[in-house]
């Protein structure tokens, strides 16, 4: 007998479409549906929902929790719209900078988030000596330079990763001043080294605070609308989730999540731990590298928006070609996309009776899928559908190959609606993979993924503290992992990387830790 | 996903009007708009060393547009008795990214330098021209309201101190200056240029990892006789050409009478930091004309040696760089990867650097191979 919350949704926004899967307690999927995303986003999440909730029984009482994949935050950001005011506070030594505060931004976009920004003396160096004492007073005077306009504050100090006391106080004195209900945003909570990117994705953060609420709000009320009580969760970028609270105070981390549940779904459905996932939709393709079942990310930050930030997405390898690709030109030169008929393949593609040829009839007339009943092209059409595979293969084979790690031949799982391109051989991998459910792997992702929470620091390496610094990196992204949601008792340290630091007579270490758990159990009582 | 850009090099401050391309073969002056061109010339210089320019291009880039132009000057035009500024940065890249320099900090390094010699400073250099280091001299010089100089210390990246050819010319460190962000001044004394290089780095590790130094201030006489003549322009030329992706590579080895070693994809990489210096090795498979045939490169900071079939095709102190086929852009050390479609280029090193002198100190032998330099010119010159 299912006892009374077996039940958990998984919703992945995508440019083409918004998936939504129910899996059952052993994460099994039982259901799925398809719609087209919307301008606004929301309401797709509540078709999606609707259409996945008719198909099971009694779903509404069952379902525990609901994990959503979403892209409000990155189309806030690309569109300049509904982000909040920031006032920047930069804590450094010297207050003179030869790159203050958002200077490399687009200046649209800083028109729209600036209201004004300093820097203050203060900050701490790579081994925690404090370079300068904090400037409270300057602080003071800034908070009441900005307090009346409303706004949020971003604050980032010197190397706060390896101390983060003078941002932990400067918020303590901008509450003071401005009340308990200021927005403050902290980079240490944020992100690694690099102070100009750090800075640019804790204002990106600070920023995103209206937006950040505003979709918490409609998703609940998108869940509660449908009669349901689960609790909702986000995905974050790095293939795990967060809980509302968290994501609502980091909304930046829910940008990049999309491609990140893709390989998380698509390791779970392949029993995969190590491999390539190549994901091809209606328009585009990405391939992803699946380490120790988790996306490898990538080594220099994302750009989001024309903005240079710091955070880490998943490691892709992209290129504009997917089953609604248009194929154009003739046999002995065809073009395949970028154009593509996107959510429309249903009615434009030949297989389907519309004029347009597309990727999905080059698959079909090579035999790779079975749509359209027996539909083959005429002879003109299938000479450059033939070409058009063939280049479609050529330039497939070109991607894996360049998001593999090492000469070795691996394994290769295809997901996504437009996988049916995947010829079965490819050079370089070992086999092509294809799981049942390949073309909601995305909302499977969200639907079975764990929460997590990261440290970065810098160790000295050979000193005596190594154990001790790793243990106290350890602890606090522990702490950052049951913050997120995940319990206690079942988190487990998942990557612990270490980067010595060059050009150094003492050489030093960064260390990043990440620290994985799944969610409590016993969620019958929230 | 569209909103996630290029995977490396992603060097750029968007500021108006600046267009990246360089029409004008001679330069008299170096502008914002052509600071693009400097950073991915200099890369070329640096032999996959010389640390990334993202943080001082930006800075560079900011000062121009603030104090216009900076005048590119050849040392035939300065005072024989004007004293020369070579600025660098010391220190590890990775604390460059989180320590912003306040772009001063030029002043007090020349008011340190002409209180320690009673003689005025009249332009800025580069001690070394690869990477990082060829560009932030630049945004200082406009700080000052000095020119630059058309020459460095290097003609190429190098990882110490005494790898200049000031020190093959006999030159001391001394007197140096260092000076950190909060503002401690150290001026260094040296018995030699490998005590300068001890003490200068230690001192460093100390002041937060990083500091801003002048490296042998030196006369404009004396800079004549022991400096790479007309790096920059040399930079600026190079990297003018390579905005223009492929094309742009086969015109800037023709510019640097440079020998292609090979055009194909990296099939192997191997990379480990010891003591903080990369160390590792690269395997590149070729197509085109270059199929069947596998390059081998040994790298130190820097590319150091090419190898085919066990035969030397390209050794240091001559240049090796890695740019990205397609692109045009350098690809450092630190960020080569499998299946990168990549480019290796190698060209002769400034001849100061292939006498007896100049190899003993940065040679393959002072690199730690067991084998004799051989000019790549001579190497190549029956293919």
């Amino acid at each position: 007998m299912p006892s009374s919350r077996d039940l958990r949704i998984g919703i992945d926004v995508g440019g083409t479409n918004t998936d939504a899967v129910i899996v059952d307690s052993r994460d099994r999927p039982v259901a799925k549906h398809k719609v087209p995303t919307t301008p606004d986003v929301t309401t797709g999440i509540q078709q999606a929902l609707v259409g996945v909730l008719g198909d099971v029984p009694d779903a509404r009482r069952r379902v525990s929790h609901v994990m959503v994949g979403t892209t409000h935050a990155t189309n806030a950001i690309l569109q300049g719209s509904e982000l909040d005011r920031v006032a920047v506070l930069r804590i450094a030594t010297p207050v003179r900078s030869a790159i203050p505060p958002l200077v490399t931004w687009p200046a649209s976009l800083r028109a729209r988030v600036e209201v004004g920004s300093l820097i203050v003396r203060g900050g701490h160096e790579f081994d925690r000596t404090e370079t300068a004492p904090l400037d409270e007073d300057a602080i003071r005077r800034f908070a009441f330079d900005v307090g009346g306009r409303g706004s949020a504050i971003a604050v980032t100090s010197m190397f706060s990763p390896v101390s983060d006391v003078h941002e932990l106080r400067a918020e303590e004195i901008l509450r003071e001043e401005l009340g308990h209900g200021v927005k403050v945003s902290l980079s240490h909570e944020l992100g690694s080294l690099g102070l100009i990117e750090r800075e640019s994705a804790t204002v990106l953060n600070a920023a995103l605070g209206t937006v950040a609420t505003s979709v918490a709000k409609a998703i609940h009320d998108a869940v509660g609308a449908q009669g349901l009580t689960a609790e909702t969760l986000f995905a974050q970028n790095d293939g795990t989730l967060m809980t509302v609270d968290y994501a609502e105070r980091f909304p930046v981390l829910t940008i990049g999540s999309g491609p990140a549940n893709s390989i998380r779904g698509a390791a779970y459905l392949s029993g995969r731990t190590e491999g390539l996932v190549i994901d091809i939709g209606g328009t585009s393709t990405d391939v992803g590298v699946l380490v120790n079942g988790f996306p490898r990310q990538s080594i220099s930050g994302a750009r989001v928006g024309g903005v240079a930030t710091n955070f880490r997405t998943p490691d892709l390898m992209s290129v504009a070609l997917g089953g609604g690709s248009i194929v154009a030109g003739s046999p002995a030169s065809v073009r395949v996309g970028p154009d593509s008929v996107g959510y429309r393949l249903e009615q434009e593609a030949l297989v389907f009776g519309g004029a347009t040829l597309t990727m999905t009839d080059a698959a079909v007339a090579a035999g790779r899928a079975a749509i359209g009943d027996g539909w083959s092209p005429n002879g003109l059409d299938h000479a450059l559908l033939s070409a058009a595979i063939a280049r479609s293969d050529e330039m497939l084979a070109d991607i894996v190959d360049r998001a593999k790690a090492s000469r070795a031949d691996v394994p290769l799982i295809a997901v996504g609606g437009g996988s049916i391109l995947i010829a079965d051989h490819i050079p370089g991998v070992s086999e092509v993979i294809r799981p049942e459910h390949f073309d909601v792997a995305n909302a499977i992702g969200a639907a079975v993924a764990s929460v997590s929470g990261e440290y970065e620091g810098v160790l000295y390496h050979g000193s005596r503290k190594r154990p001790e610094l790793l243990e106290q990196a350890t602890a606090r992204a522990t702490e950052r992992a049951i913050a997120a949601g995940a319990d206690p008792k079942r988190v487990e340290v998942v990557e612990i990387e270490e980067v010595p630091i060059g050009y150094l007579t003492d050489t030093a270490l960064r260390v990043r830790v990440k620290v994985v758990g799944p969610l409590p159990e016993g969620v019958d009582e929230c | 996903m569209a909103i996630f850009g290029p995977k490396y090099n992603q060097v750029g401050v968007s500021l108006p009007g600046v267009a990246g391309k360089v029409d004008s073969p001679a330069f008299d002056a170096i502008g914002v708009e052509h600071v693009d061109a400097l950073v991915r010339g200099c890369a070329v210089l640096g032999a996959g060393g010389g640390g990334d320019a993202y943080m001082f291009k930006i800075m560079a880039e900011l000062a121009l547009s603030e104090t216009g132009p900076v005048p590119l000057v050849s040392l035939d035009d300065l005072p024989d008795d004007g004293i020369i500024l070579p600025l660098a940065m010391v220190g590890a890249p990775m604390v460059f990214a989180e320590k912003i320099l306040s772009g001063f900090e030029g002043l007090t390094l020349k008011a340190a330098i002409e209180d320690a010699l009673g003689r005025e400073a009249v332009a800025v250099m580069a001690p070394e021209i690869g990477g990082g280091n060829g560009v932030l001299p630049l945004a200082w010089a406009a700080r000052l309201g000095l020119p630059y100089t058309d020459a460095d210390g290097m003609g190429r990246a190098y990882p110490t101190i005494p790898m200049t050819t000031m020190h093959l010319a006999g030159l001391p460190v001394s007197p140096a200056v260092i000076v950190d962000a909060r503002d401690n001044v150290l001026r260094f004394d040296t018995c030699d240029n490998f005590w300068a290089e001890r003490l200068v780095r230690g001192s460093t590790t100390q002041m937060g990892a990083m500091t801003s130094s002048v490296l042998y201030p030196m006369t404009a006489a004396d800079a004549r006789r022991s400096t790479v003549i007309g790096s920059v322009s040399k930079a600026l030329r190079v990297g003018s050409l390579l905005v223009y992706g492929t094309e742009g590579v086969s015109r800037a080895v023709d510019e640097l009478d440079a020998v292609v070693l090979s055009v194909g994809r990296v099939v192997d990489i191997e990379r480990r930091i010891e003591y903080g210096w990369v160390r590792g090795s690269l395997t590149v498979e070729g197509s085109g004309d270059f199929r069947g045939r596998l390059l081998h490169i040994e790298i130190q900071n820097e590319n150091l040696v090419a190898l085919e079939d066990g035969k030397v095709m390209a050794s240091v102190p001559d240049i090796i760089t890695v740019l990205e086929t397609e692109s045009g852009v350098v690809i450092s050390t630190d960020r080569l990867r499998y299946g990168q479609r990549i480019t290796v280029i190698g060209f002769a090193a400034d001849p100061i650097w292939r006498t007896p002198a100049g190899l003993a100190v940065g040679g393959p032998r002072a690199m730690g191979y067991d084998f004799d330099f051989v000019p790549i010119e001579e190497i190549h010159a029956h293919a």
